[in-house]
């Protein structure tokens, strides 16, 4: 155990660091960060001045560790387009992704799971056909086309939905929530939606598959000669034995989650990290994309350590030195 | 893999398991009718398009937000309408799907020589090299390719002049694509190609003294092409959205040129003011594509790749 959880480490440091090294010459290569901070009328020997006040004479592995010490206690340098602190101005956006991303997960699980285990049990019916149809057709529509077609159907036709922002947003502490306004709920059911659409289709096809393989399974059938009630085998048993695996994908997918929620979030305007990210591109303003780099590689080591060790505490078939392998 | 003449190909498409599984399927043999009429359509868009919606000289912006032909205002010349600049709608559809096709075929022909390489290297070669590869995978991995894209995007529009930018668009394009999707098709590689190097018939090619190089691309090539086909074909459709995704976020292809993506784009900003046929026809083209080659893409896993499913 000691030793897994000691190799996942290193193997997630490792990738960690390499991204740190791509941001890191991503910050320092590509433009020149005095030419970015100072005016036109600066000398070059003010110039100068600030090079070596900066530290950019210093050997680049030297640059580097400081690079990396400065991110470590969330220093990230000014952003070049709105001369503020990136870490604040990520800060004041994150709070808004965040919600939206986990209420999209949980519209997603929500409709996903019980899609998928009636479709998983009854495979042959016709209602069953119906949804699977309509989830490949979830899938090949593209994101933003989604979004562009409800804001058509609910906030232009019927005039019901917020189309753009977050509504109404309450101050708690550093935390901003939409949560507490009739317009922050408005606001945030057509963007959740449409991003956690690609996650549902892929939920339900996913529990399909594995309620359909675990029924055929013999533990089923000893189940039901024993006489337990229909219910308790289709959900205390068989959806029970799926959600290992499910649970691992479904970490997996938060990844998309993040570069779906980049696409949403510029049709709906909603003001996140992505919508950040991408003014950030369009305005090659380095300091923030590096950031955003580093901010979801962290994110994505971190949820596939969790997901890797809660694999391991909740089945013990895996507890064998194979996952180790297997990993 | 298939036999080299004709004469006995024919027969032998008949009797192969694809075909079977072919004919019975009306959904696949619907989807690789529209595939086949929208590629050929979009290729040909040169020569059957009604306008050069492209060219600066032909449109006229006193045609602009022209409604489709059956609408009151509608005029028989513009059968979808027009945008805002007096372009025909259909045309800048045909253009922009003969885009997206071709950003699609040769991000993923990129990606999948790339991925072919790396992982016959990886898998047959093994040990340092093996290695190293596969970190490299394994952190391209870890962002998702929509990311990957937008981040080479951004680099480049850094490091180029604007004008210069614009005119290597589709270039830097194709490029975050295949960059974003050969660490698929090299793991794939890696893995059968792990399967294949053990297996008798590459034992004896080494036996008598052929060289590595000779043994990957002639004896173990052909054999974990299989699993690189779906992958292609899923990605072709995964390529387009990207391409249509990127164009529609605005750091894509410019506005000047052909793009489903960017019309979408424009047609955004005329939701509210009621001209909805501009977002709608290039949207219903692009997910009609999509939808296709995912239909094909499951079609072919069910016949090349029961394991992958």
């Amino acid at each position: 155990m000691a030793s897994f959880i000691l190799r996942r480490l290193i193997q997630s440091g490792i990738v960690l660091l390499a991204v740190a090294m791509i941001a890191f010459l991503m910050f320092r290569f590509i433009g020149d960060p005095v030419s970015q901070m100072v005016g036109q009328e600066t000398t070059l020997a003010e110039r100068a001045e600030l090079r070596e006040k900066l530290g950019l004479n210093d050997p680049v592995p030297v640059q580097f560790l400081r690079f990396v010490g400065r991110a470590a206690t969330g220093n990230f340098g000014i952003s070049y387009q709105m001369g503020q602190p990136v870490d604040r101005l990520l800060a004041e956006r994150l709070p808004a992704t965040l919600e939206l991303s986990v209420f999209a997960m949980i519209i997603a699980c929500l409709i996903g799971v019980p899609l998928g285990v009636y479709t998983g049990l009854h495979p042959k019916r016709w209602l069953s056909r119906l949804f699977l149809v309509v989830s490949l057709i979830g899938i090949s529509l593209p994101t933003f086309f989604t979004g562009i077609m409800l804001i058509l159907v609910f906030g232009v036709e019927l005039g019901l939905l917020s189309t753009f922002g977050r509504g109404e947003t309450t101050q708690i502490g550093w935390w901003t929530t939409g949560l507490l306004s009739v317009s922050g709920w408005k606001s945030i059911i057509m963007p959740a939606f449409t991003l956690g659409l690609f996650q549902m289709t892929f939920i339900m096809r996913l529990i399909r598959s594995e309620m359909m393989e675990v029924m055929r399974t013999d533990f089923i059938k000893f189940a039901r000669a024993r006489g337990i009630s229909e219910g308790k085998i289709n959900f205390g048993h068989a959806l029970r034995n799926t959600l290992v695996p499910v649970m691992t994908i479904v970490g997996m997918q938060l990844g998309s989650i993040i570069a779906f929620g980049i696409i949403t979030e510029s049709v709906f305007q909603w003001p996140g990290v992505g919508l950040l990210f991408l003014q950030a591109i369009s305005t090659a303003d380095i300091p923030i994309m590096s950031t955003y780099l580093l901010l979801v590689a962290v994110l994505f080591v971190a949820i596939n350590l969790t997901v890797d060790l809660l694999y391991y505490v909740i089945d013990p078939r895996l507890r064998a030195d194979n996952v180790a392998r297997g990993a | 893999m298939t036999s080299n003449s004709t004469g006995r190909f024919l027969p032998a498409l008949r009797d192969s398991d694809a075909w079977h599984k072919f004919k019975g399927s009306p959904l696949t043999i619907g989807a690789a009718i529209i595939a086949l009429l929208m590629i050929s359509s979009a290729l040909l868009s040169p020569l059957i398009a009604p306008h050069d919606p492209f060219d600066p000289r032909a449109i006229d912006l006193m045609n602009s937000l022209i409604p489709p032909a059956w609408h009151e205002d509608g005029q028989s010349s513009f059968l979808l309408g027009t945008d805002d600049q007096g372009r025909d709608l259909l045309s800048a559809i045909l253009y922009g799907t003969r885009t997206s096709i071709i950003v699609g075929f040769v991000s993923v022909g990129a990606a999948v020589l790339l991925g072919l390489v790396a992982g016959l290297l990886a898998g047959y070669l093994g040990g340092f090299i093996d290695g190293f590869i596969m970190r490299v995978v394994d952190i391209q991995m870890t962002f998702p390719s929509i990311m990957v894209a937008l981040l080479i995007d951004g680099i480049s529009r850094s490091l180029l002049p604007r004008e210069q930018h614009d005119q290597l668009a589709l270039v830097v394009i194709i490029l975050a694509l295949s960059l974003s999707i050969w660490p698929q098709v090299a793991r794939t590689v890696r893995a059968s190609t792990m399967v294949e190097k053990n297996r008798e018939y590459v034992q004896a090619a080494r036996v008598i003294g052929r060289p590595a190089g000779i043994i990957m691309v002639k004896h173990i090539l052909p054999n974990v092409m299989g699993p690189v086909l779906v992958i292609a074909t899923i990605n072709f459709g995964v390529a387009i959205l990207g391409e249509a995704t990127l164009s529609f976020l605005g750091v894509g292809i410019p506005a000047s040129e052909p793009s489903l993506g960017t019309l979408i784009r424009i047609g955004n900003n005329f939701l509210f003011s009621g001209e909805r046929w501009i977002v709608l026809y290039p949207g219903l083209t692009l997910a009609l594509l999509v939808l296709a080659i995912n239909l094909l893409g499951d079609w072919l896993r069910d016949v090349l790749d029961p394991k992958l499913r």
